[in-house]
């Protein structure tokens, strides 16, 4: 092949920078966001990291469509929240520094205990018995307010005993550091697990798993031990999260959280392992700043879904890549015109598509505190007739001057495609 | 005795409009190999969309343009989003739905706001159907509508008299489940049009040949499904409350009624519902618990494990859990669940 490829031996060089990068920018992040609200938001990505990509082990890799993931993430946060307690109240002697791996291995433990029953099926009987599950486990939290804390919740302390090191954790960009290292090794481990023996017949297991039973494997237990080694990543995600947040509530169980895993890893790209990342990196940004902005972001969400499945099933990753191989034959700035004029066209139709939203929560949800709405700078009546207009009008040119833009660049597309099929023989011919 | 008859009858009503939302989720699934996940949000639009007929023209025309107005958006949803995944397999098109879900609750947010609506039944269906009069002297009587005071009081001390009436939307309900059941089932059976749908399902290429449009007979499915959800909805939001979380409620019991009856089973479905309504309603009765049980042996626990609230706990209050304890041991015993055929 004539692919360029830097794989010098013993050292795979562009391994190495990746994971450089990627430890640097770890490292870096807090040093360029150093507000407190940017070293929260970040301790809070590295939580979603690690909880999205072992989601992903399970919905991309193995084909398990889990509706149930926060069943393990929060189980692994209760019980690394209870070990923080019993930590204070000096009946374990483990390091604070350590409750992740606590939460691991309650994750694991559960998923041991009711992966058995899920991973009997697969396809669309899994999602179902996990939707289930999951609601099982959640009604149980409100039952037992033993372990659960019932309403409440549970909360602890995480400074605890003298600092080791001027370390106490008592400072958030103390935390950030042990979660980045968390966050970090468990990435390099779930990127290492693709590459198992185990991984590759995971793959196998969901494109075909009735020829893996036929070469002498039993695809159930592939799916069953993937389940607990996903559970163990997740658990040890919960039990980030109850270092972080020193507390564990029911919600944390709850089916809004297994919904929002399968929302971002799928809009972030499942079929790539680094999508769940850009998805994780998204469900904070979305979770904690877009619903301060806009209380129709729900409606925004679900609407951004149902279009990314429709028109893009491989996720903003794809995306990328797509565009990546475009770039990597050299066709990119043919294409960047037309970019620029989906783009903004785009942008067109949402402000005015986002303008008549707005106005219409405004008029549902707080039409008593005045008739004005604050959007994007500018300030919309929703009592006179020429904003409605406005809006429907923009939106309708938008729509107009968008569907113009993109039947050019699909033409461009194609052609782009067909041209660097074109190389691409023309390579293989050459070799 | 009494108590037993009317649990009884509540169970198989609440279990007959768990059939009712399973049988479309059911239909539309063994057709098209599509689990809905928007199907108790299509139940949900049923009940607001009949909120709002009922305002203008009454409950009755509500009952009959509902079910429609459901079913016309729910063969518009396939027609526009449905199809176009379709080439992408089962997960892409379960996430469609599962991102309807999110867009349908927060519309129906919009439209109707995020408290409960005042959605009540006509006066027709409005006080019991029939009362069960339980005496310790003449013993058990059966009276059209509601019992007059005079019988539910007794003249003396020594006689006990109970009164049970037994709610009229809850005669309706099984009524209207049991119309659709066998107009459902005749339909599938004994028509022309079931014959092509059944065949449209396993062999789509000769039903194709054969001159039928096969994409929209699923298209007609999936819109036949949501319209039974939305007929449901009617019902269950009448007779229980209209409000934003009834989708929640009811969205993964019936879940676990399609995977306890067996994937894709319509009689599987209908044992399943009625099973779990009956238990789920029996269980609400009971108020017994696991530290009543070991007194009742003979055991007497200490102090300690006397207040622990998982000893504690009364049958009534794991009443909600019971639907998906029964789910878990259905799958250890019988993986493809009671009526099944197909496993995996």
């Amino acid at each position: 092949m004539g692919q360029r490829q830097f794989h010098f031996r013993p050292l795979n060089v562009g391994r190495w920078f990746v994971w450089g990068a990627f430890a640097l920018l770890l490292l870096l992040a807090p040093k360029l966001f150093s507000s407190s609200l940017a070293v929260t938001i970040l301790s809070q990505i590295g939580i979603a990291v690690v909880a999205c990509l072992s989601y992903n082990m399970l919905l991309g890799q193995g084909g398990m469509l889990s509706f149930g993931h926060a069943v393990y993430t929060g189980l692994g946060a209760y019980v690394a929240i209870h070990a923080l307690n019993a930590i204070s109240g000096g009946s374990l002697p483990i390091p604070v520094s350590l409750l992740p791996l606590v939460g691991g291995l309650a994750g694991m433990f559960f998923a041991v205990l009711l992966g058995y029953v899920t991973t009997r099926k697969s396809g669309t009987p899994f999602a179902m018995i996990t939707l289930g599950l999951a609601e099982l486990v959640f009604a149980m939290s409100l039952m037992v307010p033993e372990f659960f804390g019932g309403e409440a919740g549970v909360a602890g302390n995480r400074v605890v005993g003298k600092p080791v090191w001027g370390i106490s954790f008592g400072p958030q960009i103390q935390v950030y550091y042990l979660l980045a290292f968390y966050t970090f090794v468990c990435t390099a481990l779930m990127f290492a697990f693709t590459h198992t023996p185990l991984g590759r017949m995971l793959n196998a297991v969901r494109d075909n798993a009735e020829r893996v039973a036929f070469i002498g494997y039993n695809p159930q237990r592939v799916r069953y031990t993937a389940f607990i080694i996903a559970g163990f990543f997740a658990g040890v995600s919960g039990g980030m999260y109850a270092l972080n947040f020193e507390i564990a509530t029911a919600e944390v169980v709850g089916a809004a959280r297994s919904g929002a895993y399968l929302l971002f890893t799928f809009l972030g790209g499942a079929t790539f392992f680094f999508g769940p990342i850009i998805g994780a990196v998204l469900m904070v940004l979305a979770t904690v700043l877009l619903s301060e902005f806009t209380k129709a972001w729900l409606l925004y969400l679900g609407l951004v879904f149902l279009f990314m499945v429709m028109y893009a099933p491989g996720g903003i990753a794809s995306l990328l890549m797509m565009n990546l191989r475009v770039a990597a034959f050299g066709h990119l700035r043919n294409l960047w015109t037309a970019y620029l004029a989906l783009g903004g066209t785009g942008l067109v139709v949402l402000a005015g598509a986002g303008a008549i939203v707005e106005m219409i929560y405004h008029l549902q949800l707080d039409a008593a505190l005045g008739p004005t709405v604050k959007y994007l700078g500018a300030t919309l009546n929703i009592e006179r007739f020429d904003t409605w207009f406005g809006a429907v009008f923009v939106m309708l040119v938008g729509l107009a001057l968008f569907e113009l833009s993109r039947r050019q660049f699909n033409h461009q597309w194609a052609e782009v495609q067909t041209d660097i099929e074109r190389t691409l023989r023309r390579r293989e011919d050459a070799l | 005795m009494e108590l037993f008859t009317i649990s009884m009858l509540n169970g198989l009503s609440y279990g007959l409009l768990l059939f009712m939302l399973s049988s479309g989720l059911t239909l539309i699934f063994s057709m098209m190999g599509v689990l809905n996940f928007a199907h108790a949000s299509f139940y949900m639009l049923g009940a607001y969309v009949a909120y709002s007929i009922a305002r203008l023209v009454g409950f009755w025309p509500g009952l009959v343009l509902a079910p429609l107005v459901v079913g016309v958006l729910g063969a518009l949803f396939e027609r526009t989003c449905l199809r176009k995944v379709h080439k992408f397999g089962h997960v892409p098109e379960l996430l469609t739905t599962f991102g309807l879900s999110y867009v349908i609750l927060e519309l129906v947010q919009l439209i109707w706001g995020r408290t409960a609506v005042e959605f009540r039944p006509p006066p027709s269906l409005q006080g019991p159907a029939f009362t069960l009069v339980n005496s310790s002297v003449d013993g058990l009587q059966v009276l059209w509508g509601a019992a007059p005071d005079a019988m539910c009081r007794a003249t003396d001390a020594a006689v006990r008299v109970v009164c049970s009436p037994f709610p009229a939307t809850r005669g309706f309900m099984m009524v209207v489940a049991l119309a659709m059941l066998v107009s459902l089932w005749l339909l599938l059976t004994r028509t022309r049009v079931g014959l092509v749908i059944q065949s449209a399902l396993t062999h789509p290429e000769m039903v194709e040949a054969l001159g039928h449009n096969v994409p929209r007979v699923f298209m007609l499915v999936f819109g036949a499904g949501a319209a039974l959800a939305g007929l449901a909805g009617v019902i269950g939001g009448s007779t229980f409350v209209t409000e934003p979380a009834m989708a929640a409620t009811v969205g993964s019991v019936i879940f676990v009624v399609v995977v306890v009856g067996g994937m894709g089973s319509l009689a599987g479905a209908f044992v399943a519902s009625l099973l779990i309504g009956v238990i789920q309603t029996f269980a609400v009765a009971i108020d017994y618990s696991v530290l009543d049980l070991a007194r009742l042996v003979g055991w007497q626990p200490g102090a300690q494990a006397a207040s622990h609230s998982l000893l504690r706990l009364t049958v009534s209050q794991v009443a909600p859990i019971l639907p998906y304890l029964f789910l878990v041991l259905i799958l250890i015993f019988r993986p493809k669940g009671l009526l099944g055929t197909r496993e995996g």
